[in-house]
């Protein structure tokens, strides 16, 4: 057994406490988030509210925890979806190019391509535009760009395997290529794709982020970390707070995850480490 | 490499009308009226129709795509709906707010990481490296509209430094203009700055293993020395990939910045458009935003092919 | 080194005497305007720029909501009040440089009226019978009875005067006879207006005006601050006007606008058909919370759809008090006890989301499932105020005296009452103020009785200037900001 590095220890510790309140959300916080209190607005933090109170008076820690528990929903479904169409498309179009059916994989790449090219942010407010706002439609929005660089992510990893030995004796006894996408070359790219699910559910909690706070994202009267953001602005200057506190908890998260990511790439697959076709990627998304 | 230029210009040409019926599905599904819009709550369905008809809405929507994408081709984007004025004046003015600001943003990332990431790398596993490394990381998790947030606070309120928001327009002082849009590029190039010092580290490093730094240092140059003179332009190739990247990215994606800055920019019009129901604008932005992308993705590949001819082979 | 010394200084003095006499206003407005003419669309944001400003009436509606003589002089009402006699002013020029005459009053009236146009208030056109020049300068329009509102109604920014000659292009390009002429729009970024040395009356005390479009309220917030403008007329974030207020070197005043802000009901939807589940909402809405938790304490509670400053207002606040226990009794009377659930669509302006936010958790409290949906402006006309998609919305109706909306059956209420169309039809016949007046105490009251809508509060107008500007508007009868008689304290 390796030693785990350092940058994973510490991005496990960070992402455990958000997932860990998270799921205590689920069950209790130290108030109601729904229970007003107009007259207790806008308390700094204190003994008996941790991080303060917001404009109508609920208790921030509480609206963090469920804020926090509704990012990472929504970026775990979205990156979940960006997998299940992803990964599939990109093996198809690994086997395909290795059978000589390359016109479909170019066809599948040009598509990702075309994708890719499309301004996210833009495509995510067209997209509630025309569904209407909401966690489902934010999940919707921020999936779709996932799924390019799943099938990318897979292709890539999943074509120089087609030419080792054991596939090519696999194809020999009969088996069709789904069959030996899924029963050899899954289990060979498994590693690489659960780094790049970490990295990508970074990316998607500051989408999820990045929608909430134009509104678009998780509605009220349920707690969204954007959307505290935003109706924190105008308030930053006499309850600095109220912005301080989400925006350190999506850094914090986002900082979490990347470390985490980080470290397991070093663990499962140190070749990658050298591999500067892995930064490209992480930068373009 | 004559067929594979055209192989790939082809493909350029289909991906962009791919591009152009996608986007203007989406635009035909979007609910909503700009007529309606404009008549608020006190228009009478009448005046409202009256509306739609001047704006040229009651067209059939094949009518509408074809009129778009040949008016497109000989650069008539159309007329926008609500300000009334061609959409390719409306782009225009405001590219030249949104092209200089994304470029200022790549210049000041650039500065940040390219040292950055060549002090890490040649300093690799010291601490300087794990602290430089350990701010990057910190960097890439910053929301930027956060970030816009807190320079905001910051330089425009308790230092008053700069103005907080606006564009003078570029027959105001140069000056002012920068000053305008310092602050907004900042906020957009941090987080870039991040991403692109870790890749700098790494291509860096990358280099310094190559047989000709080997051979430089052979030669009694020292490690800065051989990095400085043959290291350096190698491994900014990578960077200029990620550059390319950024720069469409930043391009569409300083929406939330722009409207935290009151920049008349690209990314605020869009958004306004899409609220307004503008939506003859929203698909010319769009269409041209994908097509910055594939134009830029298709330089690369030739870039790229052009340094490795084994790619041409391999598409 | 003297002779530079003294140009330095001089230099400085020159800077200080020109700060001392500021005379350009650079005035921050929220919305940009879509397009310059005011009489096509009904974007309110385009009477802030231009109304007064560029464009004028034949009257003019001032800032405490009365007519004043604009465009005419003075005028005569025949005795059965239906034909009024306008008489214009000598020498007056569009910005263009073409003469102003009774022609361009019939040019302006017809086009509003006529088949196929544009105008989001054709309705104030339809009584006209006739429009006769009596003379160059002299108008005689003939209605179809007397109508006490169509003066008012000509002073709205739908009506006001344009010239054939350059109505084409005053979208872009706006042509009025107003005290500032149109110098160029950055789209995006802000206005630029400039005094009509040829005005024909009084000239206007600054030399220019700028609109500066600043669409996020942080940067509001900012950009008073920095200096960047003199003023905000509407200042979009309640929540940090104590500041301003606290700060000497800016003023703020509170003042109100037309918009009465409503729990909007759609009275054709079962369950809120019924009267009973109408009078326990209007008993569980506690407006004091709203207005303190969305407000900030800036706005004044209503008890029906009319403007609180208005002689004929009548204070119905306190017909439904904020009681949850007389609410429970009239949901089991509806023969809901348990409550049930409804949609709140929410568009997009602040005290919309706030409001929404906390009247959704205020009928919670009576079992109401108030399920929020926040929607764009044309997602909400499209589903709400088109196709009556909806339960209840939360939304300012900013229009002056629009009581009479609800007479219309099809209106996005779908409040459809036999009685209150007979009150609306009796004030527009009412030439007598007396009984106007009373007339529309009774439709105050009776949509109360209906509870119709829920009432919550008058929006307010919060305008933020520096200390030493002087005549800006206190109050939003109308959507302007006429800059005529603005001026800097201490320069002339």
């Amino acid at each position: 057994m390796k030693r785990w590095p350092l940058s994973f220890l510490i991005g496990g510790v960070l992402t455990d406490i958000f997932i860990a309140a998270a799921i205590i959300s689920l069950f209790w916080t130290p108030y109601d988030v729904t229970a007003l209190d107009i007259p207790g607005k806008f308390q700094a933090p204190n003994m008996s509210h941790w991080f303060g109170t917001d404009h109508f008076g609920r208790d921030l820690l509480s609206m963090v925890m469920i804020g926090t528990r509704n990012a990472v929903m929504v970026s775990l479904v979205a990156v979940g979806v960006g997998m299940v169409f992803g990964v599939p498309l990109g093996l198809w179009a690994a086997a395909a190019k290795s059978g000589g059916g390359k016109l479909i994989d170019e066809m599948l790449m040009r598509g990702n391509d075309l994708i890719f090219a499309f301004p996210s942010l833009l495509m995510a407010i067209l997209i509630t535009a025309v569904f209407g706002p909401g966690a489902i439609n934010a999940i919707i929005a921020i999936g779709i760009f996932n799924i390019p660089v799943f099938a990318r992510v897979a292709r890539g990893a999943a074509l120089p395997l087609w030419k080792r030995e054991y596939i090519l004796s696999a194809c020999v006894c009969g088996k069709s290529a789904a069959r030996i996408s899924m029963e050899h070359i899954m289990p060979n790219i498994a590693n690489l794709l659960i780094v790049q699910a970490t990295i990508q559910f970074s990316v998607a909690i500051i989408a999820e982020a990045s929608l909430s706070y134009v509104g678009l994202g998780t509605q009220p009267p349920d707690p969204s970390l954007g959307r505290m953001l935003s109706e924190a602005q105008t308030m930053i200057f006499f309850a600095p707070w109220l912005a301080y506190i989400p925006g350190g908890v999506i850094v914090t998260m986002v900082l979490g995850l990347n470390l985490m990511g980080d470290g397991l790439r070093d663990v499962l697959d140190p070749k990658l480490n050298r591999k500067r076709t892995s930064e490209v990627e992480d930068g373009a998304a | 490499m004559g067929r594979f230029l055209l192989k790939r210009f082809l493909s350029l040409v289909i991906t962009l009308l791919v591009a152009t019926v996608i986007i203007f599905i989406m635009i035909e599904i979007v609910p909503g009226d700009p007529a309606a819009y404009m008549m608020g709550l006190s228009g009478s369905t009448e005046a409202t129709e009256a509306l739609r008809a001047e704006l040229g809405l009651n067209m059939e929507p094949w009518q509408r795509y074809f009129s778009w994408v040949s008016g497109m081709i000989t650069g008539d984007f159309g007329i926008s709906y609500t300000y009334r004025i061609p959409v390719s004046e409306l782009i225009i003015e405001r590219t030249l707010v949104s092209v200089p600001l994304t470029v200022y943003a790549l210049i000041l990332s650039t500065l940040i990481a390219v040292p950055v990431g060549v002090i890490s790398a040649s300093l690799r596993g010291r601490f300087a490296d794990t602290a430089l490394m350990g701010i990057a990381q910190v960097g890439v998790a910053v929301p930027n509209f956060w970030f816009a947030i807190l320079l905001v606070l910051l330089f425009s309120t308790s230092l008053g430094l700069f103005s907080a928001g606006g564009f003078p327009g570029w027959d105001a002082e140069f000056f002012e203009c920068l000053k305008a849009l310092t602050l907004p590029a900042i906020s957009l190039a941090l987080p870039q700055a991040a991403i692109l010092s870790r890749v700098m580290r790494s291509s860096v490093l990358e280099v310094m293993n190559e047989d000709y730094i080997r051979t430089a240092r052979a030669k009694g140059l020292s490690k800065r020395q051989a990095l400085l003179r043959h290291g350096l332009r190698n491994a900014m190739i990578p960077v200029l990939t990620i550059l390319g990247l950024q720069f469409s990215f930043l391009l569409a994606g300083g929406i939330i910045i722009e409207s935290i800055f009151s920049l008349p920019g690209l990314g605020r019009l869009v958004f306004q458009s899409i609220a307004q129901r503008d939506l003859i604008v929203v698909q010319s932005i769009v269409t041209l935003l994908v097509f910055a992308v594939v134009m830029i993705t298709f330089i690369v590949d030739l870039l790229y092919a052009w340094v490795d001819p084994r790619l041409r082979e391999g598409g | 080194m003297i002779k530079f010394w003294l140009t330095t200084t001089l230099f400085w003095i020159g800077c200080l005497s020109a700060t001392a006499q500021q005379n350009t206003i650079k005035v921050g407005l929220q919305l940009e305007p879509p397009n310059l003419d005011p009489t096509s669309g009904a974007a309110a944001a385009i009477d802030e720029v231009v109304y007064g400003n560029i464009f004028e009436g034949l009257v003019r509606i001032n800032e405490n909501g009365d007519v004043e003589p604009g465009l005419a002089l003075f005028w005569n009402i025949s005795t059965d009040g239906r034909s009024y006699v306008f008489h214009l002013p000598e020498g007056v020029k569009f910005h263009d440089g073409t003469d102003f005459t009774a022609e361009d009053v019939r040019f302006s009236f017809n086009r509003a009226r006529a088949a196929g146009s544009s105008n989001a208030k054709k309705y104030i056109f339809a009584p006209i019978t006739n429009i006769d020049i009596l003379d160059p300068l002299t108008i005689m329009i003939t209605l179809d009875q007397a109508r006490p509102d169509f003066l008012f109604n000509i002073g709205l920014g739908d009506a006001v005067i344009v010239a054939e000659e350059s109505v084409s292009s005053n979208a872009s390009r706006p042509v009025g006879t107003g005290p500032f002429k149109f110098d160029r729009w950055v789209r995006g970024d802000r206005i630029e207006l400039s005094r009509n040395v040829d005005y024909w009356g009084p000239a206007p005390r600054l030399s220019r005006a700028i609109f500066k479009i600043i669409t996020d309220p942080l940067s509001a917030y900012t950009a008073l601050m920095a200096g960047d403008i003199d003023t905000f007329p509407n200042y979009p974030a309640p929540e940090n006007l104590f500041l301003f207020d606290q700060d000497p070197a800016y003023e703020v005043f509170v003042g109100l606008t037309a918009g009465e802000t409503i729990l909007a009901t759609n009275n054709k939807n079962a369950p809120l058909n019924n009267l009973n589940v109408r009078k326990a909402i209007a008993h569980a809405i506690n407006r004091d919370e709203l207005i303190n938790g969305a407000m900030f304490g800036n706005a004044a509670p209503i008890g029906t759809h009319f403007a609180p400053n208005h002689p004929d207002y009548v204070d119905l606040t306190g017909l439904y008090p904020y009681d949850l226990a007389k609410a429970r009794e009239y949901l089991r009377a509806a023969g809901l006890p348990n409550g049930f659930e409804v949609s709140l669509k929410l568009p997009p302006p602040t005290y919309a989301r706030r409001t929404g936010e906390l009247i959704a958790n205020q009928l919670g409290r009576i079992g109401i499932k108030a399920v929020i949906e926040n929607l764009e402006w044309a997602q909400w006309i499209d589903q709400v105020l088109r196709n009556r998609n909806y339960d209840l919305t939360v939304v300012s109706h900013v229009e002056p005296m629009d009581i009479n909306i609800y007479a219309n059956p099809d209106y996005y209420f779908g409040y459809d009452n036999a009685e209150f169309q007979q009150i609306i039809s009796d004030i527009d016949k009412s030439t007598d103020a007396a009984v106007t007046s009373e007339l529309y105490k009774k439709a105050q009251r009776k949509i109360a009785d209906d509870t119709v809508n829920g009432y919550l509060y008058q929006l307010g107008k919060y305008g933020v200037w520096k200390r030493g500007v002087r005549g800006m508007w206190a109050n939003y009868p109308i959507r302007s900001n006429d800059l005529r008689d603005v001026y800097f304290e201490g320069s002339e």
